[in-house]
Formats: structure tokens, sequence, C-alpha cells
């Protein structure tokens, strides 16, 4: 299979795959035996406001067109009214969506640092006692509730000794870079911890291929081999798991948010689920599946332009 | 999503086969790992058994004369929270409860997942690729934001908790033991059984599935750790047991507000739950590290 006939296979599945995805969240509230419209409204039902809701869902009419009026409304970005706010989900959703991706980008960023830092550390200490500590280091980082880890960060760099905001999001790019760095630390030693992993193992296994071996035989420096052979092939594999890890990312990010009180989509999301605002939660579920998806997409078509070994299944 | 893809989802040690033989030097610390696992968890499983032994308050008797006491005091090892409940007892009885919630989490998950994986992996057809686009499909969804869409619907609670994380947390086992399976259906003992005429459902469970399964098991420790942390998530943004219950995200919440005056509340239980993820993820590593050599 070429290229060209991959791509389009990858686009005929991600329309299949988006075509799953409404079809899961339009009938999460549907397929649960009893009236959605009294699960929605919980304690606050009464049949008045059920028969209202109802209407204003679209409940009461037949199910085919209730899941055409979902699947047209959200390609055209009307996604419904909140029942909080009062006002269209596609508005609230999309104020808050830039925050949480400047937070998951800035992660990504710090995530990269970190991951090239001690990955390569890791790798040209094999065994020793760096590549020991590291191990250990990040195997706690994997194993540590991330709204746990953003509570001591605020504690220690908040509250202790005042070096960073502990909440809000602020005013300008400089401010915004300052008062996210506390939370996008926190998603992005998480990350890392996976990352690290898989590069130092990539460089350790890179490190024994005959070309590595040529390159040291025809005299070229430790510093050189390292950066130009050994690190263009084994970050082809670390990049892939960057891009899958992505959908942790956005999980990540909605806890995080909470913790450093960020207005973004989690914070939103946490409120809605409290208020049963049924229409915005549907869609932050949307939307961060559509950004997942479309994320994947971009990180397996670059990789097949990045890797010219790479053979399409 | 290309069907080789390992790192998907949350972040927990996957641990991929591994290529390379282990040097003789690594088994001893592939011994070593397991160990410390072993004797963490058990340390663990103990202070569960033996709460009731190991302290003499009630982890949810209140007094509020002895609120926000310090660690180390007197009469309270762990200090107490705001209602003077005694944070040693309420770490020891939540110790129960977060162990059952990784326990519970994975059991369905894993018999499911295995199942539906060695059927889909052994049949294959239309039934493979029907499985292959609901994996597709339900993996596009954040795992965290899909358990919480779930749990919204459901409600907050135990229960709801399990059904949740159940409702996504097979997908693993059914894409491990798929591939295992695949890598078997056709090795000589599989064609011999078939040839005896041994019923598909027969060569699936007594042939098939003993030799794919071990992968699976070694999952579902770091499968623990995914149950154990979203429980703890879950319940720190209020969907999980509902207090006064003891557990661990919960006690990280409650504590939360009172950060500066008794960060012992938030600390503590943070760390309960690192070492009971450490020791789980140790245990994992230890039996693929293991397995792989």
């Amino acid at each position: 299979m070429g290229r060209a006939a991959y791509i389009r296979r990858r686009l005929i599945l991600m329309a299949f795959v988006l075509f799953g995805v409404t079809i899961v969240i339009f009938g999460m509230v549907r397929i649960l035996p009893g009236d959605p419209a009294f699960l929605i409204l919980g304690d606050r039902a009464t049949d008045q406001k059920a028969a209202e809701l109802r209407e204003q869902l679209g409940l009461n009419r037949p199910i085919l067109e209730q899941y055409w009026n979902f699947v047209s409304g959200f390609a055209h970005g009307d996604m419904g009214q909140s029942l909080l706010y009062r006002q269209p989900v596609g508005d609230l959703v999309l104020t808050r969506v830039p925050v949480t991706l400047t937070l998951s980008a800035y992660a990504m960023g710090l995530a990269a640092v970190i991951t090239l830092t001690f990955g390569i550390l890791a790798a040209i200490n094999k065994g020793r006692w760096p590549d020991q500590l590291i191990r250990v280091g990040f195997l706690f980082a994997l194993t540590t509730p991330n709204f746990w880890f953003g509570i001591l960060l605020i504690l220690l760099f908040g509250l202790t000794l005042h070096w960073f905001p502990v909440a809000g999001f602020g005013e300008t790019v400089p401010q915004h870079l300052w008062y996210l760095f506390l939370p996008a630390l926190t998603l992005a030693l998480q990350l890392s911890a996976v990352l690290i992993r898989n590069l130092r193992g990539q460089i350790v296994l890179t490190m024994r291929s005959d070309y590595i071996r040529t390159a040291h035989a025809k005299g070229l420096s430790e510093r050189l081999v390292l950066l130009r052979h050994v690190l263009r092939n084994a970050l082809l594999s670390t990049v892939t798991i960057f891009g899958l890890q992505f959908g942790f990312l956005v999980g990540g990010a909605i806890v995080v948010e909470t913790v450093f009180a960020l207005p973004g989509t989690g914070q939103l999301l946490i409120q809605s689920i409290t208020a049963r605002d049924y229409p915005v939660v549907q869609a932050i579920t949307v939307v961060s599946a559509v950004l997942v998806i479309v994320v994947n997409l971009a990180v397996d078509l670059s990789y097949s332009f990045l890797d010219p070994r790479v053979t399409y299944e | 999503m290309s069907e080789k893809t390992f790192g998907a989802g949350p972040a927990v040690p996957v641990s991929l086969p591994q290529f390379t033989p282990i040097a003789r030097s690594r088994r001893f610390h592939v011994e070593r790992t397991l160990g410390v696992g072993l004797t963490l968890l058990g340390i663990v499983v103990l202070i569960a058994i033996a709460a009731p032994l190991l302290t003499q308050y009630d982890p949810l008797e209140q007094h509020f004369t002895e609120a926000f006491l310090p660690p180390f005091s007197p009469d309270h090892i762990l200090g107490t929270d705001n209602f003077g409940r005694d944070i040693w007892s309420r770490i020891a009885y939540s110790t129960r409860l977060d162990l059952q919630i990784g326990l519970l989490s994975v059991t369905f998950p894993f018999v499911f997942g295995s199942l539906v994986g060695i059927a889909t992996g052994y049949l294959g057809g239309k039934l493979d690729t029907l499985l292959m686009r609901v994996v597709d499909v339900l993996m596009a969804f954040p795992f965290l934001i899909l358990v919480i869409a779930i749990m919204s619907i459901l409600g907050p609670g135990l229960t709801n908790l399990y059904i949740a994380v159940g409702a996504v947390g097979w997908i693993p086992y059914a894409r491990i033991t798929r591939g295992e399976t695949l890598a078997t259906r056709h090795l000589e003992y599989v064609l011999a059984a078939r040839t005896i005429g041994c019923s598909s459902a027969r060569i699936m469970l007594q042939h098939i599935l003993p030799n794919v399964i071990a992968p699976a098991l070694i999952y579902v420790f770091t499968g623990m750790v995914l149950a154990i942390l979203t429980g703890a998530t879950l319940s720190f943004l209020g969907l999980g047991p509902q207090p006064p219950t003891p557990e661990w995200g919960a006690m990280i919440a409650e504590g939360r507000q009172f950060l500066l005056l008794a960060w012992w509340m938030t600390t503590l239980p943070g760390l309960a739950l690192l070492v009971v993820g450490v020791a789980l993820s140790l245990i994992g590593d230890g039996l693929a590290e293991r397995r792989g050599g």
C-alpha cells in the first residue's frame, strides 16, 4: 500500500471512529432504563420540569430524528443550551478550550525537555546509579496521583515560598506561562515518566546497531554519534507514544485544572456534572474525543513521513 | 489507530516484551524488583486486615476538642483532621476500601476482556473486525473523561464507579489476549486439537487460554494501579464513595481547605496512595521482566 492509499484508509477509519463516538455519547443517556429527563434533573425533578426538559432536549421526538439533530447540530457548532448557564453550549465550551489547550501544549513542551534530559542521562549511564535513580524517581512520578502532587506543589512553591501564584490564568502571555507553570509541571512529570522508559530503551537498543559502531569506528565524537545518529532514530518511537498519550494528557488536565482553579474545560466539566448540566458534559466529551482523534491521526501521518522505512499495513 | 500501538491511554507502565536477552546480573535486579513490590503490598494488605488492631480509634468518631493535632501528638501518631478524627485510623481503614476498589475494578475487565480477546483472535472474521472498531471508538475518548461522563449519568457512588471503570477497562485485556491468540492459533498443538475434533470452545478455553493468559495477568497489576488512582481521583472530585467514608482521595480533598493550617491532612493520604501504587507497579514490572528473561 502506498502512502496515498494509507492516508485514505486512515481518513475512512477516522470517519468511522467519529461516527462511533457520536453513537456512544448519544446512546449513553438513552441506554439506561428510566426517563433521561428525570435522570438529568435528579432531585430537582418535577413532572412539569421534566416535560420542559424533554421538549428542550428533543427527547420526545423519534430516536433517529434525535440522533440526526444531535449530529447535524454538532457539525454546525450548535451543541444545545446549557441547563445551568442558560447559554449556548458551544460558546461556553469554546471560551474554555484555549486554557486547556495552552495547558496541554505547555505540559508537552516541558515533558519533551524533561524526557530528553533524563532519558539520555539514563541511557548513557545504563545500569549505574544515575540510571537507577531516574528509574526509581519516575516510577514514583508515574504512580503519584496528579491532583495530590499538584496540591503539594501549591503548598511548597505557592503558599510557602510564594514563587508562583496558586490559582488563575493571568492576562498576558508571559503571565499565562507563569501562572500555568506548576499545573503544566504536574502533568509533564507524569507524562515524562512513560516517555523516559521508552526513550531510554530505544537509545540503548540503537546504540547496539552496526551503523553506530561504524560511526564510532570512523572516529566521530561520542557527542556527535549520540545527537546525530542515535537520537534521531531512537526518538521516532518516543514521538509516537508522545502522540498517543495525548488523551491521557487531556484527562489529566481536567483534574489539574480543578486543583489549580484554572478556568478551562476541566473546571467546566466538573461544575456541569455537579449541576447535572448534561448537554455541557456531552459537548466536552465529544470535543475531547475529536481532539484525540485528530492528534493521533497527525502523529500517525507525520510518522510515515519521518521514517522512510515505515510500512503501511 | 494502528493496531500495534501500545502506549495509548493513561500513563501506566505497559511493559513491552523484552527483545534483548536479560543479562545474568539483571536476574538479581528483577527478583529484587518483585521482592520489594511483594513486601510492600504484603504490609499494605496486613494493615487493611488488621486495621482494628492497629488503632484504638473509630475512623468516623469526631472529637472537636482534639481537632488539627499535628503528627506525633501523644495520642495521635499521624495527627487529627478538622473534625478531630484520627488520621492514622482513617488511612488504615481506607486501605480496605482502596484495595477493594483496585481488586473489584479489575475483576470484570480481566475476565470479560480476556475472553473477548481470545474469542475474536481465534475465530477472526466479522466478529474480530467488529471488536477492533469498538476498541478504536472507545480508545478515542480520554479514559478519565469517559469514566467521568458515565459517572455523571449513573450518579456518584462506589457501585457506579465499578460500572464506569469496567465499561472501559476491559479494552487492554482484550487487545493483549487477542494479539497473543493471533500468534498462537496456527501453532501445531492447536492444529492438532482441531484435527482430533475438539470444539472451538474447548480449544479456546483448554488449549489457548492457558498459553495466552500470562501477559493479561501481568497487566492486572497495572490495571489495579490505574483503578485505584481513578477511584481516588473520582472521589477527590466528589464522584466516588460519599463522606464521611474514609477514602484517600476524599481525605485529600477534605484537607485542601486547611492546607496551611494542617498540611498533614492532605499529604499523608497521598503517601498511602503512592505506596500502594509503587508496590503494585513493582510487582507488575518484576513479573513482566521475569517473563521476558
